[in-house]
């Protein structure tokens, strides 16, 4: 399992994005990332990005607006669409669901595994994501996606355990906001983020797992998460 | 700057003993900051150092301390384990433990030390510290002195823990094999150390495991492989005789792992986590969920 990356010249033109370059072993900035909990709503409003030094091997960082510095995100939800939209080469764009809202994730022919995985799989499916930030600027603000580094079919109860930890640490970022802690300064000064807001947000995930559809346990359409607005 | 500098190393001299005049600590640290403009850090150190070596008595630290490179210390610890040396001018190398854990040393053979023995406890004065792929280690030069002593250390487990999910599984994982003298995984049907073998089957995994927080390397052996995975040695060996591909192990293995939460638990070696226990994470349960729901109420 390598980091591969796209040489700029081969890429669809939607993945002409803010690349993270990180090499197959990244010598200079030798440990491996950790992948951040981050709820989709809060993934899609992010649009800080930003490199710690000019080495052209430096990885990419997303600032979220509650403060997760994010380089590699581990998420679970449901896959609800999936299209090969390559011209040619296969290039795969799906949507993977929480309660919160979509992440969108982009794999082609350096995502081998996880490019296999998307063809197999259909969806509605649980899926769990291991992936880099991607951030695309077309000009009118940045939109940001996945490249997945695997992507695996799991159960709902792994998608529960999800929820909870993301949860966790969704509020431990939220407490720090005010805080002398330079990622949240950082997240204030850019997004100057209403906790109250994501702070409902939380509560949206947390709720889903107390509101099951009665009809999902017997279902065999493998649990589409039905989110009941009028019950938050 | 350098008057607050050389106060603080003074405290930290008088409690080890050592007693030094604030000016001849202030003068050093002026010269190497303003004349030879040596970064603040590496002057402190170079300081410590220098009267660390002049008095003879390196501090004694406990191996959990040891956080950075190029110190000069001294250690009471066990020898754990001796490794058959890599080259001719490493004499011995292996790991020794404290209660605190346990770290590698080498030994080097132009330092003309005595043999030490697995299972012995030796003071170990005058090593230094140095790091090497992210790990910390302790090397033996002529510097260095070592002596046996009476005590017997308990060498600490250190076992940890992590709960969180497993990210990937690295090649070099499912069905390999390994040389029967030394035990080495095989590359290439070649040992390192005693090069083309028969070798015999192993199961094996290496992952990684991520809690959102921190990474974790880990290694599973056969026997927490079977118990959790269903897969034995046998029907790995099967598996690959039927698909004439050993890979198939591994992404068995990989469907089975790979983005899914455990608890692991074993003793930390260098970069990896032995795991000696692993168990899939329960769900959380009614009264858990409705709990962070009140906590998220209450922010």
């Amino acid at each position: 399992m390598q980091d591969a990356e796209i040489p700029m010249e081969f890429a669809p033109r939607h993945a002409q994005i803010s690349e993270d370059t990180e090499p197959p072993i990244n010598r200079r900035f030798g440990r491996r990332e950790v992948a951040k909990r981050v709820f989709a709503k809060e993934y899609r409003e992010s649009n800080l990005t930003f490199k710690e030094s000019d080495d052209q091997y430096a990885p990419l960082y997303l600032l979220t607006p509650t403060g997760a510095k994010c380089n590699r995100v581990f998420i679970v939800g449901t896959l609800t669409e999936k299209e090969d939209i390559g011209a040619g080469a296969e290039f795969w764009r799906a949507r993977v669901v929480d309660p919160t809202g979509a992440f969108t994730i982009y794999a082609g022919q350096y995502q081998p595994e996880a490019t296999r995985a998307l063809a197999e799989i259909e969806p509605p499916q649980f899926v769990a994501v291991a992936g880099k930030v991607s951030v695309y600027d077309p000009g009118d603000g940045k939109i940001t996606s996945i490249r997945p580094e695997s992507i695996s079919v799991i159960d709902a109860e792994s998608r529960d355990i999800w929820i909870m930890e993301t949860a966790r640490h969704t509020l431990e970022r939220i407490s720090t906001i005010g805080s002398e802690d330079p990622d949240a300064k950082k997240a204030v000064e850019h997004y100057s983020p209403d906790r109250e807001y994501y702070k409902q947000m939380v509560l949206m995930a947390l709720m889903s797992m107390t509101d099951k559809p009665a009809e999902e346990k017997d279902s065999d359409k493998g649990g589409f998460d039905v989110i009941d607005l009028s019950k938050i | 700057m350098i008057k607050e500098i050389a106060e603080q190393l003074k405290t930290r001299f008088s409690e080890m003993d050592i007693e030094v005049p604030l000016e001849e600590i202030e003068s050093k640290l002026d010269a190497l900051i303003n004349e030879y403009r040596v970064p603040v850090d590496e002057a402190k150190r170079s300081v410590v150092n220098q009267y660390l070596r002049k008095s003879d008595i390196p501090e004694l630290v406990k191996i959990r301390d040891i956080q950075s490179e190029g110190q000069w210390v001294s250690l009471k610890a066990k020898v754990v384990q001796l490794w058959t040396s890599e080259s001719e001018s490493i004499a011995q190398a292996g790991l020794i433990g404290d209660e605190t854990g346990t770290i590698k040393f080498t030994k080097w053979a132009k330092s003309d030390l005595p043999l030490v023995e697995e299972g012995k406890c030796y003071m170990f004065k005058n090593v230094v510290t140095d790091e090497w792929q992210g790990r910390f280690q302790v090397n033996f030069n002529k510097n260095t002195e070592i002596q046996e002593i009476e005590e017997n250390i308990e060498v600490g487990s250190s076992v940890e823990e992590i709960t969180g999910a497993i990210m990937n599984i690295q090649s070099g994982s499912g069905l390999i094999k390994r040389c029967e003298s030394c035990n080495r995984a095989l590359v290439k049907g070649s040992c390192g150390e005693h090069g083309k073998v028969e070798g015999k089957y192993d199961l094996r995994v290496k992952a990684v495991i991520d809690d959102g927080k921190i990474v974790q390397d880990i290694l599973l052996n056969k026997d927490t492989i079977e118990t959790l995975t269903g897969i034995t040695l046998d029907s790995a060996k099967e598996m690959v005789a039927e698909a004439l591909d050993p890979s198939v192990v591994l992404d068995a293995l990989a469907d089975k792992l790979v983005g899914r939460y455990f608890k692991v638990q074993g003793p930390k070696i260098g970069r990896y986590m032995l795991v000696e226990e692993i168990q899939k994470m329960p769900v959380a349960s009614d009264h858990e969920i409705k709990e962070l729901i009140a906590q998220v109420e209450a922010l």
